[in-house]
Order: C-alpha cells, then structure tokens, then sequence
C-alpha cells in the first residue's frame, strides 16, 4: 500500500511557466509561495488540502494536465493606512503534484473556505480495494 | 532526464532562500518578510501565531492576522484594558484516517493565543472583527483624544 500511495503524491518542483501563460509574466506574480498542503486518503477518494490565506474562491485557479496537478492561488490583500508593523505579505501560490492515473480525473472537485482550498479526487473503479473471496476447496 | 535535474536545482534554489532568509537577518526582521512566507501555522516553525500586521489611519487602527482554516466558533477576539488578545483552534486532520493513509502533513494545528498591547486609546466598545478568507482583520477606533488634530495655520 505504502508504495502505491506514494505514486499518488509525487510533488512536481519548478515554478510557474512564464513563457507559456501571459497572466503570470508580470514581475509582481513571479514571487509565489508553495502553500502547505495536507494530502490522505479514504476508500473512495484522495483529498489534498492547501492553506491559501487570503484567497477567494474566484482567486483560485486548479488545473490536471498530463496528469499533473497545479494549484495557483492569487491574494486579495492590501494593508490599510500607515503601516505599523508588517509581519507577512501575501503573494499568489503555487504547487504541483503528479497524479497516478489511479484517480479519476474527470470527477476531481474543490471547494474553497476560510482560506483553506480542499480538493476531492475520486479514485478509479481500478484503485479501489476490493475484497477477494478465497474459496477453500 | 536533463529537465528534470534542472527541476531540482530550482528547488534546491528555492529552499536556499527561505533558510538564507531565516539566518540571514537577525533581530525583528528574522519574524517579517521572508520568514513569514513559510511560517503562517501553528505550532511549527513559528512561535509567534498568527502572524499579524498593523495599520492606522487618523480614525482607526487595523490588525490583520494570518490564520487560515480556523473553526469560526473557536476564534475569539477580545480586549481587556490595553490588551487585544486573539485566541482559536485550526482543526487537525479527522483522526479516523489510519496513518499510512495520510501522505503529507504540513498543515501544523493546534490552538493559539496573541495578545497585543495598545498605548493609544480606543473605544473597546466598537472594535469590529471579521474573519474573511483565512485572515481576520479587527477594526479598532481611536478615542478622541488619540485621533490627530488638524491645526489651522494663519497666515498673517
């Protein structure tokens, strides 16, 4: 089990690609955290969830593409007045996982709340666990 | 295979700038920017949760903090004389998952307490706290007598 699992959460490093999407070329949103992420599993599905203070669901971007997995996250923060003290800035959020083709890509789902996105992916027919019966003969 | 060599040099990269940016500066600016990039959770890496950020303006003072994914019934914002104090609970992971399930754990839970002194005064009667997409931000008002006074200047 341990190393099915593993194949499931594989984490992709890099950054955004700024050659390929225009939204992501300017020099302020080339600065990008990796949000923390939780990922586990039940019996139906694979769950990833992601701290992304500051983000509304509108300012949430998850895109599967050759069974990789990208969160994008833009923050809605801007810091009133004077300030007196700064202790976090928030920026946009980036991260990627490679999937397995045990999930089924075309169910995935999220939701967004209270800063923290949480994304179902249900697993294939195949990945499930399935009870085999031994006949004793 | 050379791409992906390149993709670990960036990570390799990235970490180093995070670890140069803890070691790097000392004092208070350890606790601000870039620090705070990677320590807005409880419990690990942080001994200060949640981060906060503080504004005024001639009427008010702002305090922003930094906590996603709390249980808004366990947030708790008060003031006692001249203390702001923020309290809550981030929900752990559901404990009926068998561990050899969870795959990554890096969302550190807990509860939490700040308090915060405030020299100027303030109405603690109308201080406002909303909790809006991982972060609250409190309004505080200034008392009369903390807010600035313009002063005509004459010209004679």
């Amino acid at each position: 089990m341990a190393e099915q699992t593993a194949a499931l959460t594989t984490e992709k490093a890099g950054s955004p690609d700024k050659t390929k999407e225009k939204s992501l070329a300017t020099r302020d949103e080339a600065i990008y955290i990796a949000p923390p992420v939780d990922i586990f599993e039940n019996e139906d599905s694979l769950i990833v969830v992601a701290d992304l203070p500051g983000v509304d669901k509108d300012g949430v971007a998850i895109n599967v593409e050759d069974d990789i997995l990208t969160i994008k996250g833009k923050a809605k923060y801007t810091q009133l007045a004077n300030v007196l003290r700064q202790e976090f800035t928030l920026q946009n959020y980036y991260r990627q996982f490679q999937l397995s083709d045990e999930v089924d890509q075309s169910k995935i789902s999220a939701e967004s709340r209270n800063g923290v996105l949480t994304i179902m992916m249900p697993k294939g027919e195949k990945s499930k666990p399935k009870q085999i019966k031994v006949k004793v003969g | 295979m050379s791409l992906r060599s390149l993709d670990i040099l960036e990570e390799m990269a990235r970490m180093r700038r995070e670890i140069d940016g803890i070691l790097g500066e000392g004092g208070l600016s350890s606790w601000t920017f870039p620090f705070s990039r990677i320590s807005f959770l409880p419990g690990r890496a942080s001994q200060v949760y949640p981060l906060i950020n503080i504004s005024e303006d001639n009427n008010n003072f702002y305090v922003d903090a930094l906590a996603p994914g709390l249980d808004p019934e366990t947030l708790n914002v008060s003031v006692t004389g001249d203390q702001l104090v923020i309290s809550g609970e981030k929900r752990p992971l559901p404990k009926n998952i068998k561990s050899e399930y969870i795959h990554r754990s890096e969302r550190a839970a807990g509860q939490f307490t700040r308090s915060l002194s405030i020299s100027a005064g303030i109405e603690s009667d109308h201080v406002q706290a909303n909790y809006t997409n991982g972060v609250v931000k409190i309004v505080l008002p200034k008392v009369e007598a903390a807010k600035p006074k313009q002063i005509a200047v004459k010209v004679s």
